[in-house]
């Protein structure tokens, strides 16, 4: 519970404007492509183009006139050359050895985009291939004898374990198991990935879509071995990201910085087209989990045992991360004395996966929710009904040992979901319409689930994250902070808590852009932590502030708008500003043992039950989801358009999840399918309703009671649409995405 | 690039016939997909000024539909409505609503792709499309027109200037549909449109056209012909699938897989031709 009483004064609007929202309508807002420099080069990146192996020689045809170009090679790396993140085990640029098709070998740079495509066509990169076959599947990889990318083909190996699954298993009496599976997942942001490198002031200046200024920061600092104050990297406005922009701005920016430097500070714009980008960056980790679950005969859990696995590509990249976040959901929302997760992040020859919402959690969800609509099959109980007998209640212990406080209640959850939808009333229509043979059938599913919100475990503890305020002589006060704004919405939920705290309108309050050289580190805007940790180190530095201007300006107890500005002004500054800056405070008790998996591995959950209604056409395999319920408790909703339309995105992109996103790979490894007309994601004609409803028990540890909500919508829709198909087909499907061509096969799977 | 933008039919064909390199641009939503439409060196000859190319008209035998017109306007029209509502149907479920503000029947014709919507309710239609030049008019039944993948009878100089849609019988199921990858803006894996009149033993038409089972949008004869040599009822299943088996030639790729356009092509079939197997209590537990 948050202590403050600050917080939940009736806000002065309900839904403000939201702070990008002009720029973007009205097109004025500068995307990295819109910009453009005198001199400007544009560069390009030659990639291997087979899943592993050597480089042999780079040949340069001799018509080009190369002294024209801007040539870069792993030669020409002044520091390390590896792209710094947990581990230093990706190269910049390929030396000799490489892991996967699609790995940048070469960059080039010209002024004129014609000239550069005809160079781009006279290199020739002569590669050797392994004399292994690549391992693109994590059972491949695991096998015996198949080709090792690292040690067992294994990153990263992690136990969590709760009483003992062995001796329940002596005396369980019933036993549910399963193999599961999701595919990859591309983000599709509607921006692809850019970045432009320049040298202004002695100072290597990289400016770009990113999601994390100061990892992109990190990379280059470590690759051009600059000292970090010659080194600047500012974000542009950024069309999308969903965590697609976590990881692979770094390289990005470390190559246009590589050939900025090399071409003497001219700027050089890297700027990816949609096919490249869907080639070479990362997506979300295919995964693989076998679920066994035990239980009574009337439903109660006796235990959890689950092996999970995800593909985390060619290296290791945050695979690590999104394991232990998949394998801390793995067990999901349940009261249960014994638990098993093992999960591990295996090597393939895959481009690497990487962060995208739900980051490991909407993979272990997925078989988890699906296998206990199985075990709810077996034991003729009711999915809802399991469920509700079985979920955490105030005062219980999470599978991962955290006790579980009030008021917020997820039978209350679940109530409000069944409700909402009507669903004992559609589940019989349903069943109805089923029996009378027609070309179609129905079926609604659900899904009960949390998300944690901010790092796992002590990783808040580590960043240490810190923001602050700027206030002017005329009162305006600006946000410095390191997290960026991609469409999500956090300018406008920061100013809101921004505003709210300090008790002045929305409107005077702005936000500086992410700037390395302007703002504090915040930590990265990934793992649903900007309105929780980010907004309550805000909260806190509003405080400060409030505490300057009552000390130093005379702000009295209690204030109008006027007289702030007039504190404001007559503030002591040397410059003309004031800033105060505040840390992150890690809540007390939440202590996380990262060797055994034990403790409270977030600070706060959003909680929720999504159900989806579909219809199938029997002939065709095709899928309509016909409605959409989302209920949350998600602690204290700030901004509600803003939280409502990060629900509505995410079940979305969980819908695109679910039936139509494909991700297929060519021979090679990489996608195949890289172009939106053959990668599919729902359209609006493809949306049913989606009702969306908050709680808000004030439970989280964000301002006011917040918890995150931007990676929670993503983890349910994929378990209820599938559990509803299965509902209305009878079948046994196991997998996401359930494409048609699936589905009738499953159909013929069926024993009657 | 260069760019040519007559407005009159005689100025076009003049123009192409001096230049038969020029690449004719309709409302260009396939031209322009292509990344390199800019490069230097491409000449286009702009249909979209040309007086006379759009619109729909009626005459004694059936409509005349100008290869311009677009989408739009086609999934709209009174007569189209009306005579060819199959038509109607497939110029809907052409991309979406900004692509049919523009997409032209000529257009999706000309591309040549397998997949496209159109072109299987022309065949099933029994349509003709008119090739014009500065040679004069040239008219080719439509199920001819189709030589391989990608590839059309149209010969150096020529445009697409109209195409012929005879009105169909009286009495007739029109059939359409298009089984996408989504609801909207998609690349069919199956499509089928159906013209069927008549009954078993005295039918008066059946055809059938299909897109993406081929490597050319095609007439589906082997399929039409079991049916009208079957005297009494419809062929059991299994001739359907066979003769069906005989026409297509499906194929596994980036958008679905040979088994799955097979299954969905015959459950289609299935379902045009539903309306007859109850007519005839014909395997009516079906
Ligand atoms: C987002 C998107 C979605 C789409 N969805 C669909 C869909 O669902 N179904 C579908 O079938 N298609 C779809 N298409 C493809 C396209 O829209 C159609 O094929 C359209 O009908 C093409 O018409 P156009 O006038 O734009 O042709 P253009 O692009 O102008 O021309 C297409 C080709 O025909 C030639 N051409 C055009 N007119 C003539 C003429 N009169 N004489 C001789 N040659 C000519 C051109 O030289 C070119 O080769 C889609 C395209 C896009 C970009």
């Amino acid at each position: 519970m948050h202590e403050d009483d600050t917080f939940g004064a009736p806000p002065v609007q309900e839904s403000p404007l939201r702070k990008d929202g002009t720029g973007k309508v009205r097109g004025t807002a500068r995307y990295v492509a819109d910009l453009s420099y005198p001199g400007m080069l544009h560069g390009a990146t030659l990639r291997t183009r087979l899943p592993g192996g050597t480089v042999v020689s780079i040949m340069f045809d001799e018509r080009i006139p190369w002294r024209e170009y801007v040539v870069v090679t792993a030669k020409d790396v002044p520091g390390v050359n590896a792209v710094k993140m947990i581990d230093q085990d990706q190269p910049v640029l390929v030396e000799t050895q490489f892991r996967h098709a699609g790995e940048p070998v070469v960059l080039i740079a010209h002024q004129d985009p014609e000239a550069l495509a005809r160079a781009v066509a006279a290199i020739h990169i002569e590669e050797r291939a392994c004399t292994t076959a690549p391992v693109f599947t994590i059972d491949d990889a695991l096998q015996a004898g198949t080709r090792r990318i690292v040690a067992g083909n294994v990153y990263r190996d992690y136990l969590m374990v709760k009483g003992s699954v062995t001796d329940a298993e002596a005396d369980t009496c019933h036993v549910f198991e399963g193999e599961y599976q999701t595919g990859a997942q591309e983000h599709l942001y509607i921006e692809p990935q850019g970045m432009i490198a320049r040298v202004e002031d002695n100072v290597l200046t990289v400016e770009g879509s990113l999601q994390c200024p100061y990892y992109v920061h990190a990379a280059l600092v470590a690759v051009t071995a600059l000292p970090e104050e010659r080194v600047r990297v500012q974000q542009c406005t950024t069309g999308g990201a969903f965590g697609g922009k976590e990881e692979y701005p770094s390289h990005i920016a470390c190559h246009a910085a590589l050939l900025t430097l090399k071409a003497g500070g001219r700027p050089v714009a890297l700027i990816y087209r949609r096919s490249e980008d869907m080639a070479v960056t990362p997506k979300r980790h295919p995964s693989r989990s076998r679920v066994r679950l035990g239980a009574t005969s009337d439903g109660r859990l006796r235990f959890i045992d689950i092996d999970f696995a995800i593909d985390g590509g060619a290296y290791l990249t945050l695979s690590p991360v999104v394991l232990s976040r998949g394998v801390i959901h793995a067990a999901g929302p349940y009261r249960c004395d014994n638990v098993r997760v093992r999960g591990r992040a295996v090597a393939t020859n895959h481009p690497p996966f990487g962060a995208f919402r739900g980051f490991g959690a909407p993979q272990s969800i997925f078989a988890l929710e699906v296998a206990l609509d199985g075990l709810a099959r077996a034991l003729g109980i009711a999915p809802d009904v399991l469920r509700a007998r079985n979920v955490l209640a105030p005062g219980d212990v999470s599978p991962a040992g955290q006790k579980i406080e009030g008021p917020l209640d997820m039978q209350r959850v679940i109530a409000q979901a069944l409700e909402a939808c009507r669903y004992h009333d559609k589940a019989e229509a349903y069943h109805r319409w089923n029996a009378a043979g027609r070309a179609t059938r129905k079926g609604i599913g659900l899904a009960t689930f949390y998300h944690g919100a901010g790092f796992t475990g002590n990783g808040e503890l580590t960043l240490r994250s810190r923001a602050g305020l700027r206030v002017n002589a005329a009162g305006v006060v600006e946000i410095l902070t390191s997290t960026t704004e991609m469409g999500q919405g956090m300018q406008t939920t920061l100013s809101w808590i921004v505003a709210e705290a300090l008790r002045i309108p929305y409107e005077g309050v702005c936000m500086a852009r992410p700037d390395t050289r302007d703002v504090p580190n915040s930590g990265p805007t990934v793992a649903s932590r900007t309105c929780m940790v980010v907004g309550a180190i805000l909260a806190q530095a509003a405080h400060k502030l409030i505490a300057r201007l009552r000390a130093d300006a005379a702000l009295p107890s209690s204030y109008s708008y006027d007289e702030f500005r007039a504190a404001c002004a007559r503030l002591p500054t040397a410059d003309g500003v004031t800033t105060v800056m505040a840390d992150y405070r890690h809540p007390a008790g939440n202590d996380w043992d990262e060797s055994t998996f034990q403790g409270s591995p977030y600070a706060s959950f959003a909680w929720a039950c999504y159900v989806a209604e579909v219809e199938i056409d029997t002939m065709t395999g095709e899928v309509r989801v016909l409605d959409f319920t989302a209920v949350q408790e998600v602690g204290r909703v700030i901004h509600p358009t803003v939280a409502a339309g990060q629900i509505e995105g995410g079940v979305v992109q969980g819908i695109g999840y679910a039936l139509f996103e494909e991700v297929r790979f060519g021979a090679d490894g990489q996608m195949a399918n890289n172009r939106v007309t053959n990668y599919i994601i729902p359209t609006s004609a493809d949306i049913p309703p989606i009702q969306v409803l908050f709680q808000e028990s004030r439970h989280g540890a964000g301002p006011g009671g917040a918890a995150g909500i931007g990676e929670l919508p993503m983890d349910g829709p994929a378990p209820a649409i599938i559990n509803a198909i299965n509902a209305a087909l009878g079948t046994e499907l196991r997998h996401v995405p359930a494409m048609p061509e699936h589905i009738l096969a499953a159909m013929d799977r069926r024993t009657p | 690039m260069s760019w040519y933008a007559p407005r009159h039919l005689d100025e076009a064909l003049a123009l192409l016939a001096e230049h038969p390199g020029l690449i004719p641009i309709a409302g260009g939503t396939d031209v322009m997909v292509d990344g390199n439409a800019g490069a230097a060196g491409r000449e286009y000859l702009s249909l979209a000024g040309v007086a006379g190319l759009r619109g729909v008209r009626e005459t004694p035998a059936g409509l005349v539909i100008g290869a311009l017109t677009t989408m739009t306007e086609i999934g709209r029209h009174p007569l189209v409505c009306r005579d060819l509502p199959a038509l109607a149907a497939s110029a809907r479920a052409t991309g979406a609503v900004a692509i049919q503000n523009r997409a032209t029947l000529g257009g999706n014709i000309m591309n040549a792709s397998p997949a496209a919507d159109n072109p299987p309710v022309l065949l099933a239609y029994g349509a003709l499309v008119v090739l014009m030049s500065a040679a004069g008019p040239r008219r080719v039944p439509y199920a001819r027109f189709h030589s391989g993948y990608k590839e059309t009878g149209r010969r150096p100089g020529e445009i697409l200037g109209e195409i012929l849609v005879p009105f169909p019988p009286l009495r007739a199921h029109h059939y359409f549909r298009k089984v996408g990858t989504r609801r909207a803006q998609s690349i069919s894996k199956v499509g089928l449109a159906a013209l069927l009149a008549g009954r078993p033993g005295a039918w008066e038409c059946v055809r059938f056209g299909f897109a993406s089972i081929a490597a050319t949008p095609i007439l589906a004869c082997a399929l039409a012909a079991t049916i009208t040599d079957t005297d009494h009822g419809l062929p059991r299943d299994e001739e359907l699938a066979e003769a069906l088996g005989r026409d297509i030639a499906a194929r596994d790729d980036i958008r679905s897989t040979a088994d799955y356009r097979r299954r969905v092509a015959m459950n289609l079939v299935r379902e045009a031709l539903a309306p007859w197997r109850l007519q005839g209590g014909f395997d009516a537990s079906n």
